[in-house]
Parts: structure tokens; C-alpha cells; sequence
């Protein structure tokens, strides 16, 4: 029982974690149609550059707000300067993307060797807490509680206000929308930045237990598509939903057939792809 | 075009030539990155059956190279077939690979099709690392036994092995370029302008990129299994995003939607990566920018962009303009955004 528990509980705050990648992808994904293959070294740049910060300062916080912030300037960069000029040319952007992907990949193997390194978990958090039969690291339990809190602002801030409104207008038709007189461009360049500065954030929350090294793009990449192609492109419940799926399966699947980890995964995802091609909430 | 066609036999015939002495006259080096050429350029050249010609934008190419590896590797191992049989297992096995991502894929349309072939690639990389009772996990699996024809001498010699591996290739581009030219080839690229229409004069549009979809795996893991005979040694590396991303820039540079040009885009980026060695920490950085620095000014490939700038000079006067030319089908830009325009033009 304190097993599955624990395990359980693993697998959600695993989601969490990459739910504050999906959620970026799958919004970019809804209003640009841009399959961002960098998205995985947002992740990891925002990993590196929270180890960096904690170094200098010793401040988590500090680090946080660090990463978002350079993300958010890497990924408004990208968006305004060679992403833009490529609109609905998805094969081009992926291109793009990718070419971007090798190339942050490579600089933070020269800028931060490649020796894999952790950042110490905070030192509040360093605990265990109980948790009925099983004991629970706690900060894994704050990074599952940041995680809903952010899902919640988001779902807030989309639902709710104006600046929701408008965003959800451009993504439905972003013709009509400019039509309507919405200055579209900062939109876009703004939602691209803020889902850069989402994985730059988890990057730094997840470095305490997945640590930073050459080759975590590529492995949280993978997981972050299977959300999104689980719940549906586009959608923020898809990302949800499909985000704690995917962590608790890929956390099962490791800790029961190590081996064969990636079918416990992929099969899933292939079984509802057959079933529902768009995912479980994509509209297609 | 039908001069283009009345040309081609002298340039396969010089272009073959050149394939058969160089070896004779060239360091044994360079027989070894002619021979990665030529390997990685079957396996661009089955990727553009899908991305030039049917206008399906795969991602996960490399899917099918390694797994036909890895498949001749176990095989020839574990079963102690002889190399023949196990390279058929190979392609057999990347054959039903496709057949299997290919009934996931072709149910989704354009970008998705996209992220689903990327994400299937994936989850093959994965299978690959994490599998190491089969696979041998980060180790790769080495000691791959070299060719053996069944005349007692294992084709360990790279010029022996060279003649082989261009032997199988050649055979394999013909066959490819016939197809290409088939009417079932010239379905794949009326589907490639507009599936619609080509579902409206009643061709099973479906099956047709089904079946693409599988021979492109199958010739993808007939390279796959020349590069194990070459090498001797797979890893997951092969099956890496980085691996398909760089079948996807062979296609790309070479010119996707020529079935020639994949092969010029291999050797480019095998000498290229060659090149580079001496800096191998920042080949990726490279590779990046490469990738960058062609979608922003070589969209239509390198040969794409030579037969531009040579059509420009050679009839100044025709309707070569620079929009039009960029509009070629197969160009990577081009493909996909220019639809409407081409429906209205």
C-alpha cells in the first residue's frame, strides 16, 4: 500500500513538473500551429541557470525568477526574429526549432560541462513528510502544489479576463481576430515568451530531483509530446490531464518493468491515438 | 522536364563512374565517409519518398534505420544467421515497424502526423536505451559480424565492402527512381499538390501513403542494415531525434522532392561532421546553425538553389522569378504554406 501510494505520489508530482513544459507547448501549439522542438531546452536552460544562481546566491527564489526571466527573453527573441516570418509554415518552424534545439544544447555543454549536476532542495523542504503509510519527500509535495497553482492562475487568467479572452479569440481564428481589430503579433510573441519562461521554471523545480545534464532536453522532450498528444494539442485541460497520465505511467513503468519502461508509455498513447487521434481533448 | 529526363542518363552515367573509380584513386579515408555517403543517403532518399514526393512530413525517420540495425545485429548474433539472412530480418523488421507507426501516424493530418511520427521515433530511442537485455542499453550492441556473401571471405576491406554497399545502393536508388516515375509514384505526388483531388478522381489516397509510409522504412532499415554491416556496432544514438533530424537535413540541403539530391545532402553532412571532427564537442552547435542558416536562405536545397541560380542565368527572360521558383513543389517552405495560393493560381 505505501508503495503504490508512494509511487502514486511520484507519478503526480513527475506530472507537475511536466505539466509546466506541456501546458507551454500545447499553448504555443494552439495559437502558432509551431511544433517548438527547443522546448525541451528551454527546460534545460532554465535547469542551468537556476544551478548557476543558487551557486552565487544561495537564493531558490532568486533562481526562479532568473530563469523565467532569461526564457522568457530567449523565447521572445526566437518568436519575434525568425519564428514570425515563417507564419503557417510549420515545416520550416519545426526546422527552426530544431536547429535551435542542437545549438542550446551544445552551448550549455560548453558553458556548464558535461558532468550531470543537482541543485540541493531548499532547505525548508528538505524533509519527509507522512503521509498516511508512506513517508513523502515534501518538496516533491510543493512541486506538485505549484503545479496545480499554476494551472489554476493560468485557467484563471484564460477564463476570466480580458487579456484571456483575446487569447482565446486569436487562438480560435486568429484572422477574425485581427479582423476584430486585436493587435495579434504582441500576443503571440508574449504567449511564446510566457510558455518558454513556464519550462524555463519547471527547469529550475525539477533540477532538486532530475538534476541538469547534456541529454535532459531530449529525455523530458519525449515525455512532454506524449502529454500533448494524450490530451490534445491545444487544449490546457489536455495538458493536464494528459500531464499527471504521463508522469504516474512513466513513474509505474520504470519502478515495475525498468526495462520496458517506454512501452508502459507508448502503448497507452498508441491505444488512444488509434481510439482518438486529436487526443483526448484536442478538437482536432 | 522532358529534357530534364533526356539528360539524366549522362549524369547517372558519369556520376556512377565517378562512384566506381574513386575509390581506386582516393585515401582509404575517404572510401570510409563515401561509404557512410552513400548509406545515409539511401536512408535520406527513402525519407524524401515520404517528405518530397507524398508530401508527408516524417520526423521519426531514424525509427526504422536502427531498428533494422539493431534487429541484423541481434539476429546475426543470437541466432547465428548467416549476414544475409539477418540484414532480410532487418528490413523485414523495419517494414513492420512502419506498418505498425504507420497505421498510428496516417490517422492524423499534417502537423500532427508530424508530432506523432516525432514522438513514435522517440519512444524507439527509448525502447533502444532502456531495453538492455537486448539492445545493451547506453553500451550499443558491437561486434556486428561484417558481410558474408556465402564465398567464405567476410567483406572486411572497405573498398570490398564499398563496392557492396554501392551495389545494394545503386539497385535500391533504381528501383526507387522507377517508382518515382510509376503511376503509383505520380499518385504519391498528385497527393503530395492535393489529396483532395486526387480522393475525388478516385484514388485510394489512404492506402497509397500506407504503402509509402512502409517502403520508405523498409529501404530507411535497408540502409540501416548496411550501416551495422559497416560499422559493426549500433547504439542508440542511431535512433536519436538528432539521427532523423539530420536524415531531415540531408533531404533538405540535398533538395527534398529530388530523388538524387538526399545523397548530395548526406555527403555534405558526413564531410561536413568529418570536417568538424576536430572541434567534435561543437558539432551539434554546427549542425544547429547549418539548420537555421538553410530554412532562412536555402529553403529549396542546396541543388534546388544551384538550379535556380542556374535557370536565372541560363533564361533570364522566362517566368523563373525568384517567387516562383520558391514555390517549386518540394521545397520545404514552400510545401505546405503556399497551398491556397496554389489553389487560386
Amino acid at each position: 500500500m505505501a508503495f503504490w501510494l508512494g509511487q502514486t505520489l511520484n507519478g503526480l508530482s513527475f506530472g507537475a513538473l511536466l505539466f509546466l513544459m506541456a501546458s507551454g507547448l500545447s499553448l504555443i501549439f494552439g495559437l502558432m500551429r509551431i511544433v517548438n522542438i527547443a522546448h525541451g531546452s528551454y527546460y534545460l536552460l532554465g535547469a542551468y541557470i537556476g544551478l548557476t544562481v543558487v551557486r552565487r546566491t544561495g537564493h531558490f527564489g532568486l533562481a526562479l525568477l532568473a530563469a523565467i526571466v532569461a526564457l522568457a527573453l530567449i523565447g521572445a527573441v526566437m518568436q519575434r526574429l525568425f519564428l514570425a516570418r515563417f507564419y503557417r509554415q510549420e515545416q520550416a518552424q519545426v526546422l527552426l526549432t530544431m536547429g535551435f534545439s542542437f545549438a542550446f544544447a551544445d552551448l550549455a555543454l560548453w558553458l556548464w560541462g558535461g558532468d550531470p549536476q543537482r541543485l540541493a532542495t531548499p532547505a525548508p523542504l528538505a524533509r519527509a513528510v507522512t503521509l498516511g503509510p508512506a513517508f513523502f519527500p515534501a518538496y516533491r509535495l510543493a512541486v506538485l502544489l505549484v503545479g496545480a497553482a499554476v494551472a489554476v492562475v493560468i485557467w484563471l487568467v484564460l477564463e476570466r479576463t480580458r487579456l484571456g479572452a483575446v487569447v482565446r479569440a486569436a487562438v480560435d481564428d486568429q484572422e477574425m481576430a485581427r479582423g476584430l481589430g486585436i493587435n495579434v503579433a504582441p500576443i503571440l510573441t508574449g504567449m511564446f515568451a510566457f510558455g518558454a519562461a513556464l519550462a524555463g521554471f519547471g527547469g529550475v523545480m525539477g533540477a532538486p530531483f532530475l538534476g541538469a545534464y547534456p541529454g535532459l532536453d531530449s529525455d523530458v522532450l519525449p515525455l512532454a509530446f506524449a502529454v500533448v498528444i494524450i490530451g490534445g494539442l491545444g487544449s490546457l485541460k489536455g495538458a493536464l490531464v494528459g500531464s499527471m497520465l504521463v508522469g504516474v505511467l512513466d513513474n509505474f513503468g520504470k519502478a515495475l518493468f525498468p526495462e520496458l519502461s517506454y512501452f508502459t508509455l507508448f502503448v497507452p498513447m498508441a491505444v488512444i491515438l488509434a481510439l482518438r487521434p486529436t487526443g483526448l481533448f484536442g478538437r482536432g | 522536364m522532358r529534357h530534364r529526363r533526356r539528360r539524366a542518363p549522362w549524369f547517372l552515367i558519369g556520376g556512377g563512374l565517378a562512384l566506381l573509380l574513386i575509390p581506386q584513386l582516393v585515401p582509404v579515408y575517404f572510401t570510409h565517409l563515401l561509404i557512410l555517403t552513400l548509406v545515409y543517403g539511401l536512408a535520406a532518399m527513402s525519407l524524401d519518398l515520404l517528405l518530397g514526393y507524398t508530401g508527408l512530413v516524417s520526423f521519426g525517420h531514424a525509427a526504422y534505420f536502427g531498428t533494422a540495425a539493431y534487429t541484423m545485429g541481434v539476429v546475426a548474433q543470437r541466432l547465428q544467421t548467416g549476414s544475409l539472412t539477418a540484414m532480410g530480418a532487418g528490413v523485414l523488421a523495419a517494414a513492420v515497424l512502419a506498418a505498425l507507426f504507420g497505421l498510428l501516424a496516417m490517422r492524423a493530418t499534417a502537423v500532427y502526423f508530424l508530432i506523432i511520427t516525432l514522438a513514435l521515433g522517440m519512444g524507439t530511442w527509448g525502447l533502444a536505451y532502456r531495453w538492455v537485455s537486448m539492445t545493451g542499453g547506453d553500451n550499443g550492441l558491437p561486434g556486428i559480424p561484417a558481410v558474408d556473401l556465402g564465398f567464405g571471405w567476410p567483406l572486411r576491406d572497405p573498398v570490398a565492402l564499398y563496392y557492396f554497399i554501392l551495389l545494394v545502393c545503386a539497385a535500391a536508388a533504381f528501383l526507387l527512381y522507377r517508382l518515382t516515375l510509376s503511376p503509383f509514384g505520380l499518385a504519391l505526388q498528385g497527393i503530395r499538390e492535393s489529396e483532395g483531388r486526387m480522393r475525388m478522381l478516385g484514388y485510394n489516397t489512404w492506402l497509397h501513403k500506407y504503402l509509402a509510409f512502409i517502403l520508405a522504412g523498409a529501404t530507411g532499415g535497408l540502409a540501416g542494415t548496411l550501416y551495422a554491416a559497416y560499422n559493426g556496432f549500433v547504439s542508440p544514438t542511431d535512433l536519436h531525434i538528432t539521427a532523423s533530424a539530420e536524415q531531415v537535413l540531408m533531404v533538405i540541403l540535398g533538395g527534398s522532392g529530388t530523388l538524387f539530391g538526399p545523397v548530395l545532402g548526406a555527403g555534405v553532412v558526413v564531410f561536413l561532421r568529418n570536417l568538424v571532427s576536430a572541434y567534435a564537442q561543437r558539432w551539434l552547435l554546427i549542425l544547429g546553425i547549418v539548420f537555421i542558416v538553410t530554412v532562412l536562405h536555402a529553403p529549396e536545397g542546396l541543388l534546388g538553389k544551384a538550379l535556380t541560380l542556374a535557370g536565372r542565368r541560363a533564361r533570364p527572360a522566362a517566368s523563373g522569378t525568384p517567387e516562383a521558383a520558391g514555390a517549386r513543389p518540394g521545397g520545404v517552405v514552400a510545401e505546405q504554406a503556399t497551398e491556397p495560393e496554389q489553389e487560386g493560381a
